[in-house]
């Protein structure tokens, strides 16, 4: 087994580690503080090429792999965990669904300006009453003419203030339970079609959260994604990749917390000698290392097993699952070394742990992915 | 349209270079490389004129065989073309012998308008091998560049002094060498990483057999200069403590900071 990373994949690390250094890392407290969205730097981010790292360039993404788009999550997230989920909800439930389920003439005109980071990409599954059976979607859909006529509501989006292609499921045929689903691309400018007030979170602040309405919303019969039916198919393949993402993002934030801790424990003084010198902190460390190393073998794998074309439900499921508990309990052990410091704003870690929290929830909670990692052993 | 070549250095990031306080040397096991911060500035002024003038970016760098990596990276930057001067011949060069190198690769890569070197590099910090470059192939330089505005066949340039400016002009071909300041380089870009490493061919590596040279004017036995000791200098500067009442000592500072010329 290979364990290391290839030229390619060791230069975009640099590349995305040297913008979060420069251009993430002192704006994130700030932006943690006024929820702004950050603009500007998704917009060097596209310039950099970055929100279209794993598509081919024949859709003007920049021919990268998963492991290459992952470490570029990673690397973000370390530096603030909200710009890991922007391009994280961009680049795999914004975009990658049309990369492979889209029409050529659906990758020209949407998948194309996404890839280039001129457009930014999100994902409509859950509603009030359909979160973890996401099969209960209330939002409907009426064929009229040349036209879908969209009616329903999605909630806690992501980019969802700042998006301007979506992907939305809508029931079509409720008598078929999951295959009455079926997935279209939306436009952010299509009449009947709006955003509800930006969300108030415990973490990811300056996320984009909000809630999509859709009254009467016009939809060209042309944006219909894959078939009528196979929305489901095309939600659970999409969040598949999309924890990948997740788990990169996790993996980041817990990165961050034991670099954090290893800084401040040689620096703080108790009892005449830093608190590095403790046996009983050393061990506490130790432990946290070894969880984000665990965490980065999971999610390098999940994402070298998606790139390899087999099936990697379980390989994203295990890597998500492990890297936002991980993520939680090293951002949580963090503050504790780090004594009442780690509770103040002053310091990074206590942002860390709130941003943590979400990673166990979104895409898919931990309690999902154990249903998704038992079904791979009994089925 | 322009043609433009750009000199790099790959460099050891001092950032996270220690030092070996007995032997004097840096420490530079498990050290990143990276193209050396004022060439990344050259490049980017090359590429920016580049794109507003059209034409062409060529690279060119003198170093061992892993310098690549820093031409790929200058490549994903938006560099056309990448040249490695590489051969166990140049090792040990001082600036004399690294210049001379450097300027007859360059006249093996074709006529250019406008080379640009960074001022000096972070490891080494002699500003000399840009303009020993311009020497070598006996066309006009302008150092110190801190802004730039080029005109068809002309340059004007300002050269940055210890306490101002002066602005000089200068016909084309020209060597500039840029410092800080100038632009804000870019972040490389993905996509063309990606492409770099598939299709190495933007890299073109030449020893001394693919360009002409005379051996006896290459690496550590051609070079005037050598290294005989490296130490660790001590601050011995000690700060100046003013005397008298408060006011008495601000007045003593006024004078001295307008006698520095701060004020």
């Amino acid at each position: 087994m290979d364990f290391n990373l290839n030229s390619t994949q060791e230069m975009i690390q640099k590349i995305v580690r040297d913008f979060a250094e420069n251009e993430v890392k002192d704006i994130a407290a700030e932006i943690d503080e006024t929820c702004e969205f950050p603009r500007e730097n998704v917009e060097k981010m596209a310039a950099a090429d970055m929100l279209g790292i794993p598509f081919p360039e024949k859709y003007d993404g920049a021919g990268g792999d998963t492991l290459s788009y992952v470490l570029a999550i990673e690397e973000l997230s370390k530096a603030c965990a909200t710009h890991g989920i922007i391009l994280s909800a961009h680049t795999s439930l914004g975009a990658h669904p049309i990369y492979q389920f889209g029409t050529e003439e659906q990758k020209e005109k949407y998948l194309k300006p996404l890839a280039r980071g001129e457009k930014l990409g999100a994902f409509g599954l859950t509603e009030p009453d359909a979160g973890t059976d996401a099969s209960a979607q209330k939002t409907t859909v009426e064929l009229d003419g040349d036209e879908y006529i969209l009616n329903g509501s999605k909630i806690f989006i992501t980019n969802a203030g700042e998006a301007d292609t979506f992907i939305i499921f809508a029931m079509t045929d409720k008598s078929k339970g999951t295959r009455g689903i079926s997935a279209f691309i939306v436009e952010r400018e299509y009449p009947g079609f709006s955003v509800g007030k930006k969300e108030n979170k415990l973490g990811i602040n300056a996320s984009d959260t909000r809630e999509l309405i859709f009254q009467d919303c016009r939809v060209p019969k042309e944006n219909l994604l894959g078939k009528e039916g196979m929305g489901f198919k095309i939600a659970m393949t999409t969040l598949d990749g999309g924890r990948i993402g997740v788990a990169a993002q996790a993996l980041g934030i817990a990165q961050r917390a034991l670099d954090e801790t290893v800084q401040y424990v040689k620096e703080r003084k108790q009892f005449g000698r830093t608190i590095s010198k403790f046996q009983g902190l050393q061990w506490e460390m130790a432990e946290m290392a070894t969880k984000v190393e665990a965490a980065r073998l999971l999610v390098y794998k999940a994402a070298k097993t998606k790139d390899s074309g087999q099936r990697f439900s379980k390989e994203a499921a295990m890597a998500k699952y492990y890297a936002s508990e991980a993520a939680f309990a090293v951002a949580n052990k963090a503050i504790q070394l780090h004594g009442g410091y780690g509770y103040m704003k002053e310091y990074p870690v206590e942002r860390l742990l709130r941003d943590a929290k979400i990673t166990e929830i979104y895409e898919g909670t931990t309690e999902v992915q154990k249903m998704v990692i038992a079904g791979s052993l009994l089925n | 349209m322009m043609n433009i070549l750009v000199c790099v250095k790959q460099v050891p990031d001092t950032d996270e270079v220690r030092i070996d306080e007995k032997k004097g040397t840096l420490i530079r096991d498990g050290v990143p490389s990276i193209i050396n911060p004022e060439d990344k500035i050259a490049l980017e002024e090359a590429v920016r004129l580049k794109e507003e003038h059209g034409g062409k970016v060529t690279v060119i760098s003198m170093g061992p065989p892993q310098a690549k990596t820093a031409l790929l990276e200058a490549y994903a930057m938006g560099a056309d073309e990448c040249i490695l001067l590489s051969d166990r011949a140049f090792a040990g060069s001082d600036t004399w012998a690294t210049s001379y190198t450097l300027a007859q690769g360059i006249k093996n890569a074709g006529e250019f308008d406008i080379i640009f070197c960074g001022r000096q590099a972070i490891d080494g910090d002699t500003a000399q091998v840009g303009p020993q470059i311009a020497e070598n192939l006996e066309i006009p330089q302008i150092t110190y560049v801190k802004g730039l505005e080029v005109d068809g066949k002309k340059v004007k340039a300002k050269r940055a002094l210890e306490d101002g400016y002066s602005v000089i002009e200068t016909k084309l071909p020209v060597l500039l060498t840029v410092i800080d300041g100038l632009n804000k380089p870019r972040y490389p870009s993905i996509k063309r990483v990606v492409a770099a490493f598939k299709k190495e061919d933007c890299i073109k590596v030449w020893s001394t057999d693919d360009f002409e040279v005379d051996m006896a004017k290459l690496g550590l036995d051609a070079s005037p200069t050598q290294v005989y000791d490296t130490f660790v200098p001590t601050n011995e500067k000690k700060g100046e403590i003013l005397e008298g009442n408060e006011k008495e000592k601000v007045e003593q500072l006024l004078e001295k900071l307008k006698l520095e010329q701060v004020l």
